[in-house]
């Protein structure tokens, strides 16, 4: 029992990983683009935006389920199977970067416009306006969308490995519940409960920090610290 | 100060469209600000003035009219729709800005807040942080190079604005209301910090306020604006000396209401040597009137000492004529204040309409 699930950890971290990873190397620039491209904003193109945003709009409303089943022509021409958790990768990427582009768009329309007039004002261009502007300063909230898909990606990838892609769902679903072991699909949820606590503790922690950056000592040493009792000198040391 | 203009915008006209309704933030504005003066644009709000003092970059597309800095012409260079053109950018990375709420990036420290328009511009590291901190030690900063915005007090916060504005080595400095978010102490050593700027680097300061204060104490020269036009400008001397001005009496009100029916009230502006004569004891001697003031204050403006008095005569404006001609001989500027017949008016020149009553005679 121990190295079956110890393998299937693996592959829903390898599944969680990989579709995380192209999911925020394709949802980032999806977002920013979203978000340029409504009215009033640099690049304004309505009908970019338009149509970008029924993309979008469309691939989130799919049922995962389904979502599998009709890319599975498209996932075996990509990667060359359609199981196991290498072919459950290309349909949770599918469904991770419109989902993902919402938060981007959503974490930088919060940017302070005045932040970006400021930039016009020194003459950058978009260039400036997103690397230097835009993303800085959406960090935190980017951070936090981060940490919302990874979770979401968890609980997708327990679907997908229940109709073939491996790792812990499918662990969970064969030997738990169609065999009847009933410990084993226990300590399934269980430790698919502990992923998705450990994420957003990690997640929430790195978004405080950098939220925080400036209200109060930003470097790691404030982690360490907080085990003492309270330390006024905390703030006036980072001044 | 030269007389040589560094901003000039001529027919400068916003409109706004939203749906079928216009609204006209400027009409026809024709600014002149000179090079090495300190200008301010004051109003209300909805007057204009911000939208013309974001004109001026071009944050703010004109709907038409042209706008002239340092002798290259924006409007020309701006491209279409709402991405600026590589040589408007150029251009406004030479035009310092500061705004009222800062607009600091709280991911950045101070130090790479004043480095980001270096870094437009592709100063090499280096340089850039040489820079930034002579920059910060000019606005009195140099210790808070690394920390974050979040830690500074707003006038802090604002001299890093500032600090920032400088770093592309601008002939002129935009400020929109600069100080409206600071309490008055930091306000005034804000305003001095410019004034300081002004005359040590010679910049050119175009600044907007709603607060008469900020022109009393740093402006050169000033416009009023109302309903998207500029009503008056000039050096704030001129304005002081131009009678009936409606900034000049902004700048330096003198109240007092008139004690009885068929009374002149008079308001009477001293400048310089005419301050310290007893023109007012000679008045009541010589034609043996009774004088009441009403109220009198004086203050510098524009670096020069003015006094302004409002008196009271007996009798109507008619059985006045003599005495405020003497007054006037005597080098004042007089102004025969609104409570007075009509009558008064039809015989000299055109007043704008909504400018307090005057006598046309200079």
């Amino acid at each position: 029992m121990q190295p079956l699930l110890y393998d299937r950890t693996l592959d829903t971290l390898f599944m969680v990983w990989w579709s995380g990873f192209y999911a925020v190397l394709l949802g980032i620039p999806l977002g920013v683009l979203l978000h340029l491209t409504h009215r009033g904003a640099i690049l304004q193109n309505i009908v970019v935006n338009k149509v970008l945003g029924a993309i979008v709009n469309i691939g989130r409303s799919f049922p995962f389920l389904i979502l599998i089943v009709v890319l599975i022509p498209f996932t075996r021409f990509l990667v060359g199977v359609s199981i196991g958790p290498t072919g459950a990768v290309v349909p949770l990427v599918i469904a991770a970067v419109p989902f993902f582009a919402r938060l981007v768009e959503a974490a930088l329309r919060e940017v302070d416009h005045g932040l970006v007039e400021a930039a016009h004002a020194m003459g950058g261009g978009t260039w400036t306006i997103v690397f230097k502007v835009l993303l800085p300063q959406a960090l935190p909230a980017l951070i936090a969308g981060v940490t919302t898909l990874v979770i979401q990606l968890i609980g997708y990838s327990a679907i997908a490995g229940a109709v073939g892609g491996g790792g812990l769902g499918d662990l969970a679903y064969t030997y738990g519940y169609q065999q009847y072991e009933t410990p084993l699909m226990i300590a399934t949820v269980v430790e698919l409960i502990l992923l998705v606590t450990l994420v957003q503790v990690l997640g929430d922690r790195l978004v405080r920090r950098l939220a925080q950056r400036g209200t109060r000592a930003s470097s790691l040493r404030v982690g360490l610290r907080r085990t003492r009792p309270e330390e006024p000198a905390a703030v006036t040391e980072a001044a | 100060m030269t007389e040589f203009p560094v901003i000039t915008t001529s027919g400068l006209t916003k409109v706004y469209r939203s749906g079928d309704r216009e609204v006209t933030a400027l009409d026809g504005v024709d600014l002149h600000v000179r090079e090495g003066e300190v200008y301010g644009v004051i109003g209300q709000s909805g007057a204009g003035k911000s939208t013309l003092i974001r004109c001026l970059n071009l944050l703010e597309r004109p709907t038409s009219g042209t706008v002239t800095v340092a002798g290259q012409e924006l409007t020309s260079l701006a491209g279409r729709g709402q991405r600026a053109s590589a040589p408007l950018r150029a251009a406004r990375s030479h035009i310092g800005m500061v705004f009222q709420h800062f607009n600091l990036l709280s991911s950045r420290t101070v130090q790479d807040n004043v480095e980001l328009p270096l870094e437009i511009l592709k100063v090499d590291r280096r340089e850039r942080s040489r820079k930034a901190l002579e920059l910060l030690d000019l606005v009195g900063l140099a210790d808070k190079a690394k920390a974050y915005p979040a830690q500074l007090s707003g006038g802090q916060k604002q001299r890093v604005g500032i600090a920032r504005a400088l770093a592309g080595d601008p002939k002129v400095l935009l400020s929109d209301e600069a100080t409206s978010a600071l309490d008055p102490e930091t306000t005034r050593s804000i305003l001095q910090l410019l004034r300081d700027l002004n005359r040590k680097l010679g910049l050119t300061i175009v600044l907007i306020t709603h607060e008469m204060d900020v022109v009393k104490s740093i402006c050169d020269s000033a416009a009023l604006m109302k309903n998207g036009r500029v009503v008056e400008q000039g050096t704030v001397a001129e304005l002081l000396a131009t009678p009936g001005s409606e900034l000049a009496r902004e700048l330096f009100p003198v109240g007092g209401e008139p004690s009885a029916e068929d009374r002149t009230v008079v308001d009477i502006t001293f400048h310089g040597a005419a301050a310290t004569r007893p023109v007012i004891s000679e008045l009541s001697r010589t034609y043996n009137v009774d004088i009441s003031i009403l109220g009198a204050a004086m203050d510098t403006v524009g670096g020069k000492q003015v006094g302004r008095m409002r008196i009271e005569l007996p009798g109507r404006f008619e059985e006045n004529v003599v005495p405020i001609g003497f007054l006037r001989e005597q080098g004042l500027q007089v102004d025969v204040a609104d409570v007075t017949a009509e009558a008064v008016d039809e015989a000299v020149t055109p007043v704008p309409a909504g400018a307090p009553r005057k006598e046309g005679a200079k």
